[in-house]
């Protein structure tokens, strides 16, 4: 008699791939625009990122169910946050609310791969699960992406040289993975604010 | 009022048919620092009167953003008003998350007057001792409503509440019919005549009051003190005292002339008020709502 598996699963993966950049006075965050569910295409624009916070922009792959109700649920405490402490919220103040957001769905959790970006006392910042690095990549995409930017630690790059980086990972990512593709979206977040850039991808 | 033996607890009717404990708590709301609200069709304004117990300490917050496009006053017992507030802003928030609009502000002081409308009905709780002004922008336009501790609540162009609020009030019976037209600029210009009169000759200065505005295309705000320091010189409605021949002082715009509003009085004031002839002049903006122009 072996055990019964579920004949329903309650997630899907939408695929994508998010990639996050911290240099040394900006942070760039970068999330294709395709969602997908199996072998069919949903739709070719559809956005991962979003500004949670004046210097914190998340990007999030996976089920983007999960994704848009943990958006949804950042926001409102964002917005609560406001009302008691008259500021908005840092970056690694935002990271830890993710993290325990995230922990609070440990036995049923979001299938959401999140990475955050942002400037945290005008330090720009990559925050993945409450862990700090210069650039991080999540899902589809995640082993070949880290491959380049590793390119990362090696030399510091310039703003321009970063989303150069990332573009040519797209592109090269689209190549290979069949979720990633359509269109990328770029924010960049420096000390003159926040701006969003799009590139077309391959549509195949 | 009156001692008398129906006013024990709420949930005791007097013969005459009232509840006492309801109207001591609306008695509460006459005894705090006053608040007004005005609004127009775009725009709703909120001011308050600020009151330190004492020199030392700092005043109390009276005002409160309850969201983007929903703001209140508040006069009586401000626990219980900031109490209320952060009920406001869960049930916006709330709203928000599910709907992705914004909560009417007829529903918001609906869901507020049925509160306050429970603790009159039960014989553990007391009545909230607090009036609340709320004013907010929603799809039907600028509303200011008054919610009372005794659970009613009414929509209102103009409205006083706290001491000395009567005074405000017969100066807004005597204007009110041209708010609903009014500029942005007109309608912060009367909120602070209507201040001054529940100040009974007190010279009112930006400490000794919080304007807070929202409109169309202008997010819920509190304006900061130069900003109302200016509009108050502006206006030249500084106060009816002896005229201060001392033009380089910061407060004052030289002699007080309600009656010119335009010119810049006898005295030549150093502070804001520049020789603009036109009332909506420059200074007024800086500092204002940066939508706003």
């Amino acid at each position: 008699m072996t055990k019964q598996q579920a004949n329903w699963s309650p997630y899907d993966n939408n695929g994508g791939t998010c990639v996050a950049i911290a240099g040394a006075d900006y942070c760039v965050i970068a999330a294709d625009t395709r969602m997908s569910s199996g072998y069919n295409i949903l739709t070719r624009d559809y956005s991962k990122i979003i500004q949670l916070a004046d210097k914190s922009v998340m990007a999030s792959s996976g089920f983007q169910a999960d994704v848009r109700a943990l958006q949804k649920v950042l926001a409102s405490r964002h917005l609560l946050y406001q009302h008691q402490h008259n500021k908005q919220m840092s970056c690694p103040a935002m990271a830890q609310l993710l993290s325990n957001t995230l922990y609070y769905k440990r036995f049923f959790p979001y299938y959401a791969f999140n990475v955050l970006g942002g400037l945290d006392n005008e330090a720009p910042k990559v925050l993945v699960l409450h862990s700090s690095h210069p650039f991080w990549t999540t899902n589809s995409s995640l082993q070949a992406l880290s491959c380049y930017l590793r390119r990362m630690q090696v030399t510091p790059l310039s703003e321009a040289e970063a989303i150069d980086l990332v573009k040519t990972c797209f592109a090269s990512a689209t190549e290979r993975d069949i979720y990633t593709g359509d269109k990328l979206e770029i924010v960049v977040l420096n000390a003159s604010g926040l701006r969003s850039d799009y590139m077309e991808l391959r549509k195949d | 009022m009156f001692r008398n033996q129906y006013d024990t607890d709420v949930t005791t009717w007097s013969p005459a048919g009232r509840l006492f404990q309801v109207e001591y708590a609306m008695e509460a709301v006459k005894q705090g620092s006053a608040a007004i609200g005005l609004r127009s069709k775009s725009h709703v304004v909120l001011a308050c009167v600020n009151k330190t117990s004492s020199e030392l300490s700092s005043h109390q917050k009276k005002i409160f953003k309850v969201d983007d496009h929903i703001g209140v006053a508040i006069a009586g017992l401000t626990a219980d008003g900031r109490v209320l507030s952060r009920y406001m802003r869960n049930e916006c928030i709330n709203y928000f998350y599910t709907y992705e609009s914004q909560l009417p502000v007829g529903r918001l002081v609906v869901q507020l007057a049925d509160k306050a409308q429970v603790c009159t009905q039960r014989s553990w709780k007391r009545p909230y001792g607090v009036g609340l002004l709320v004013g907010g922008l929603d799809e039907s336009g600028a509303h200011l409503y008054y919610n009372c501790p005794s659970g009613n609540y009414f929509e209102y162009q103009a409205f006083a509440i706290g001491s000395r609020s009567q005074a405000a009030k017969t100066y807004l019976e005597r204007k009110f019919e041209s708010f609903m037209d009014s500029s942005r600029e007109n309608l912060i210009k009367d909120a602070l005549f209507a201040l001054r009169e529940t100040l009974q000759g007190e010279k009112l200065t930006s400490s000794v009051c919080t304007i807070a505005v929202v409109g169309i295309g202008e997010a819920f705000h509190i304006l900061d003190q130069e900003t109302v320091q200016e509009l108050i010189n502006e206006f030249e409605i500084a106060g009816e005292e002896a005229p201060v021949a001392e033009p380089a002082a910061p407060d004052q715009a030289g002699v007080a002339e309600p009656a010119a509003p335009d010119q810049a009085g006898g005295a030549e004031p150093a502070a804001a008020a520049d020789a603009d002839d036109d009332n909506q002049a420059a200074p007024g903006d800086q500092g204002a709502a940066p939508m706003d122009m």
